[in-house]
């Protein structure tokens, strides 16, 4: 029973020659660095010593089949999960999992669609606003769920409406969110063509605003095309049997 | 490229400003609780129809509905509450609006505290009131009503704040709730032995604060830790 899983992660498609970062230019400017993560879940080893750095205004796609490990390294980079080895730093520096800096950078869109059943579109935005403090207007709530195509469903309570409904109410609270750090687990699921289009939308303009976006997928994206972004591809590729 | 200079286009300050994340967390979860008034009287009719349950069981004698009162109340007051702990965290990370919480920016302990006040005011609180109608049922006395009254308004949110524990602790485990009645009922142990205690005294004719007292030393303490400990347990199940 002493299977060890390897695991080698390839870096740097697509690495882009034309980062530009004066958007963030006398800020300090804003980094995401993993230096040698690795996590071990159970006998198995997710991802071994695995390093990137993003800066402000780019994007990382994480690439790979189901079970790879994606949605577990954006939980690492999210704080929730503590990795075994390695170390994830912001602007720098050392990463606090769920600490001030953190959560005031990171916004983490899971695969559940993050609203409660029990409120309509306009309120879900309006809470998960309150929870970032972040002041918005009863018409900026509007305007966000009017550019995802929501604005007649604006009052109907988020149990009614249909997944990728509930999806792009996910994407209006993105772009109201006004945090620099995307952290986005399969955002495409459950969306049509013009759904996945406004997110693209979004994401790109996070990045034009010096933004960083993480996005796991096993879609190839249309993002994964501008060159802003690089991708990470994830995978498993040998089963080796210890003696 | 053109960027506008450094536009504040992200707000990535810390908040030093963590009493508002009450307020926030505290009447987001009273708003939802209102929309699901149902779930919310389910466990006040819970506690209301077993409580009258024992006075027909046990028949209409006076002397023996008094004498159990106390304590029929209290573990009928402790059950209903028991009932109640999921809805803290488990709607939230089911929908995985737990994730959203603990990347608030508001600290996640200060978000938690609003959580279980949010609860005490849903729960606790409407039982504790409830508790004088109940206690008529069992012949107390005005006075002895108005203790066991003070001894559940005291006592309910330490049951809440225990029980914080227990559902945070608990979350994504298969068979939960019953895992978490066994975690959390010996904890309450304390809180029921002092909440009874005071109403007994003040029957047996003698002096109910020193219960009381003890009930509310119990409940400061919970007040100033428990919001950590739920913090670390929320924590805990994120990962």
């Amino acid at each position: 029973m002493n299977k060890s899983v390897n695991k080698s992660v390839n870096e740097g498609v697509n690495e882009s020659a034309n980062v530009n970062l004066d958007a963030n230019a006398t800020a300090a400017p804003l980094t995401l660095r993993a230096e040698s993560l690795t996590l071990i879940r159970g006998e198995r080893t997710l991802f071994e010593d695995l390093s990137f750095q993003i800066n402000a205004g780019e994007a990382l796609i994480l690439r790979g089949v189901n079970g790879v490990g994606k949605t577990s390294l954006l939980r690492v980079l999210a704080g929730f999960t503590i990795a075994d080895g390695g170390q994830v730093t912001f602007y720098n520096k050392k990463q606090v999992p769920l600490g001030a800096i953190e959560r005031a950078l990171t916004r983490y869109v899971s695969h559940a669609n993050q609203l409660k059943d029990g409120l309509s579109a306009e309120e879900n935005l309006h809470e998960a606003l309150l929870l970032d403090a972040i002041a918005s207007t009863h018409q900026s709530r509007l305007d966000a769920l009017n550019k995802v195509g929501l604005l007649a469903q604006r009052s109907i309570v988020a149990k009614k409406l249909s997944q990728g409904q509930k999806r792009r109410v996910g994407i209006a609270s993105l772009i109201l969110c006004r945090k620099p750090i995307w952290l986005l687990d399969e955002p495409t699921n459950a969306l049509d063509d013009a759904g996945a289009t406004l997110l693209l939308k979004a994401v790109d303009q996070h990045l034009t605003d010096g933004g960083i976006a993480i996005v796991a997928t096993h879609l190839s994206l249309a993002l994964a095309q501008t060159s802003r972004t690089r991708e990470l591809l994830m995978h498993e590729i040998t089963l080796k049997t210890r003696h | 490229m053109s960027h506008a200079g450094v536009k504040p286009k992200f707000e990535t300050t810390p908040l030093d400003t963590p009493e508002h994340g009450l307020l926030v967390a505290a009447a987001r979860d009273l708003k939802l609780a209102m929309r699901s008034r149902g779930e919310l009287m389910q466990a006040l009719v819970f506690f209301i129809i077993v409580a009258s349950l024992f006075p027909l069981a046990i028949g209409p004698e006076t002397a023996i509905l008094k004498r159990v009162a106390p304590g029929v109340i209290w573990v009928c007051a402790l059950l209903a509450v028991l009932l109640t702990l999921p809805r803290i965290f488990h709607q939230d990370y089911e929908d995985g609006t737990l994730e959203q919480l603990a990347l608030s920016r508001y600290p996640l302990t200060i978000i938690c505290a609003g959580k279980m006040i949010a609860h005490w005011l849903t729960t606790g609180l409407p039982l504790a009131l409830l508790s004088a109608v109940i206690g008529m049922q069992f012949g107390l006395s005005p006075v002895e009503l108005g203790v066991m009254a003070l001894s559940l308004l005291i006592g309910t949110p330490i049951l809440t704040m225990l029980g914080a524990i227990g559902a945070a602790l608990t979350l994504g485990v298969r068979g939960g709730a019953i895992l978490m009645a066994l975690l959390v009922l010996p904890l309450y142990i304390p809180v029921l032995i002092f909440g009874t205690g005071a109403i007994e005294a003040n029957m047996a004719g003698l002096d109910a604060t020193p219960n009381l007292y003890l009930s509310a030393a119990i409940f400061l303490c919970g007040l100033v830790l428990s919001p950590f400990a739920v913090a670390a347990a929320v924590k805990i199940s994120l990962d």
